[in-house]
């Protein structure tokens, strides 16, 4: 299966920060945050439509989420997530003596997901991670 | 019906102290001034979907209802046995429970630290180290006529930023970008017509050059309003609304800063580009820089979570200190969360440190890095921990957020948050600037009221009381009896 090697960012967007306020257990801050924001080229290359499920891989893990297609391009290879538990499966947690993690500018793998892998809510990622519920 | 003005919003660092809301029945059912998120906030934050309204406690791998009593004696109990508690947060609660907050730490000897360690810590190292030549948002306001914004997007993170205090906004002694901005963007739609009208006549696609970001419009120097440049690793949403946006490559920021920092210094770049900017738009850009009467440069976390860190930000206000030999210039980091300065604040005044303060000697020492929230989960050194205010099992990277989980946990939150559903007690609060009062510290430093809006629920108490109850408790425990 086609694969790109992408440099993973993260960040708010204003739909995440209205999620965020609706509740983290919401519907609406699930469908803003379990997103990965692809250039329509990359998406092209993966041979992928918006809305597909999408695995983004780095060294720290692997996660599945939604691939969106980018409306602020163009930026290929650049991918983009939005804060929240998804990202931090995949973010890089070195923080160079400074107490901030690597958030921003992670090297990352990003492949269409295998048919049986679906994105986790919120309650099953904290379990899967956690064991928790 | 009774509207309540001037009401601040506890959202973001932007802080708005302009929202008015209409009342009924104790609850908010309309509200005027405030962004999507703060609407968002002051229509849903009552949704009983999202909030516990009675304390909890896990039993059997199960978050059960409990008592107040019951709730707070076991959290004194799990922070007056931990060795090395850790009590993380604050930035969303009202300065008065952060002091109160701090007062625990001393006594149980645990590390007190806020959200800031992963937002704009690196930005706070870095200006001990350097200075920072800053001002109000009001005098940006009034006065800006450049505004830069470097890794930052203040249209998804500080929605009204850009109309409050700086593109937007007409200032006493300065006129705003918004007539040049809708000229622009009936450019914009103009072509989008011709795209549409092209594909649709010849069946193909035709090529028509962007309007913004190829090229500086050559009467931006000359311009009597506001200018608006964007800096960012991609084309965010604000960049739309700036007269020249920079797209640096991923992590590359700091050379971008060094190489303008020469060139201010009229010093020559015998290179063809830097972080994948043209050297000829950097001196142009420069030119603009110099040649304004009062610029502004805020930057986000894209300075300081990416490569770099502390010493991008050096080199951001070793940019600005270099402008100001040529013009006046100040730098403002865009704080997130609407208290997250006034964390800071409290937290100097009370220990002299700005975050990340450990206690566990007896004394406050500050070493971000070895007692920052992130580094000690990371090495799981600590044996318990309080949440107030923030939702670090959403926001910590893995294996930090499954340290902090695997001990014991209390939370203190008016929601239903990631890290809430992961606790052991859940002490559930009311929402400081609807349902409690307090003080709250802006963006650039300036302390302004939350309100109360509407009566809490019966049932709940604010951070600060519970925080008073946890530390009276774990007084009782230790047996040192002190006014609490």
């Amino acid at each position: 299966m086609q694969k790109i090697n992408v440099t993973l960012l993260s960040g708010r967007t204003i739909d995440q920060g209205t999620g965020k306020e609706h509740g983290k257990t919401s519907q609406k801050y699930y469908e803003s945050v379990a997103i990965c924001e692809v250039d329509p080229a990359d998406l092209e290359t993966l041979g992928i439509k918006e809305g597909t499920n999408l695995k983004v891989s780095t060294e720290f893990g692997s996660v599945v989420v939604k691939a969106v297609k980018s409306m602020r391009g163009p930026h290929p290879k650049i991918v983009y997530m939005p804060y929240g538990p998804w990202i931090n499966i995949v973010a890089n947690p070195q923080t160079h003596s400074t107490g901030m993690p690597s958030f921003k500018g992670i090297p990352a793998d990003i492949e269409p997901a295998a048919p049986t892998e679906r994105v986790l809510s919120l309650q099953e990622l904290l379990k899967q991670t956690f064991g928790k519920e | 019906m009774p509207t309540i003005k001037n009401v601040t919003c506890p959202v973001c660092g932007t802080f708005c102290d302009d929202i008015e809301l209409k009342i009924k029945n104790n609850k908010v059912i309309d509200v005027k001034n405030a962004c999507a998120m703060g609407e968002a906030k002051f229509l849903s934050y009552s949704d009983p979907h999202h909030r516990n309204l009675k304390p909890l406690i896990r039993r059997n791998g199960e978050l059960i209802e409990t008592s107040w009593t019951e709730a707070i004696k076991k959290s004194a109990q799990i922070l007056a046995e931990a060795s090395y508690p850790l009590l993380y947060g604050w930035s969303s609660t009202s300065c008065e429970a952060i002091s109160v907050g701090i007062e625990l730490a001393e006594e149980i000897g645990g590390v007190i630290d806020n959200t800031s360690s992963v937002c704009h810590g690196p930005s706070i190292l870095s200006i001990q180290d350097q200075g920072i030549s800053t001002c109000t948002l009001g005098q940006i306001r009034h006065r800006a006529d450049l505004i830069v914004y470097w890794g930052s997007d203040p249209y998804s993170a500080h929605p009204r930023h850009l109309e409050r205090y700086t593109a937007f906004t007409e200032g006493r002694f300065q006129p705003s970008e918004w007539k040049r901005y809708v000229s622009r963007l009936r450019g914009v739609i103009g072509k989008k017509k011709l795209e549409r009208a092209s594909q649709l006549a010849l069946m193909e696609e035709i090529s028509v050059p962007p309007i913004t970001g190829s090229k500086i419009p050559p009467t931006l120097e000359t311009e009597k309003e506001r200018k608006l440049i964007v800096i960012d690793a991609r084309r965010t949403h604000s960049a739309e609304f700036a007269d020249y946006f920079i797209q640096v490559e991923p992590n590359r920021d700091y050379e971008l800063l060094q190489a303008l920092r020469m060139l201010v210094k009229n010093e020559e770049l015998e290179v063809d580009e830097v972080a994948g900017v043209p050297v000829d738009v950097l001196e142009k850009i420069v030119d603009v820089m110099v040649g304004c009467k009062f610029g502004v440069l805020f930057f986000g976390v894209g300075l300081t979570m990416s490569s770099g860190k502390l010493r991008n930000i050096d080199a951001a206000l070793a940019l600005t200190r270099d402008l100001n030999f040529r013009t006046k210039f100040v730098i403002m980091p865009m704080r997130g969360h609407f208290n997250v300065t006034g964390a800071n604040m409290v937290s100097i005044w009370q220990t002299g440190y700005p975050f990340s303060v450990d206690f566990s000697q007896g004394y406050p020492t500050y070493n971000p890095g070895e007692t920052s929230t992130v580094d000690i989960l990371s090495r799981d050194e600590s044996d318990a921990a309080l949440v107030i205010a923030s939702d670090p099992v959403a926001n910590f990277p893995k294996n930090a957020a499954q340290n902090l989980v695997k001990n014991p946990l209390i939370v203190i939150d008016p929601e239903k948050s990631a890290t809430a559903l992961m606790a052991d007690v859940v002490l559930p609060s009311t929402f400081v600037g609807i349902e409690a009062e307090g003080i709250a510290y802006r963006m650039d430093g300036v302390p302004l009221p939350l309100k109360q809006v509407v009566k809490p629920p019966r049932s709940l108490l604010s951070d600060e009381e519970i925080l008073r109850r946890i530390l009276r408790e774990v007084r009782k425990l230790k047996k040192k009896p002190r006014k609490a």
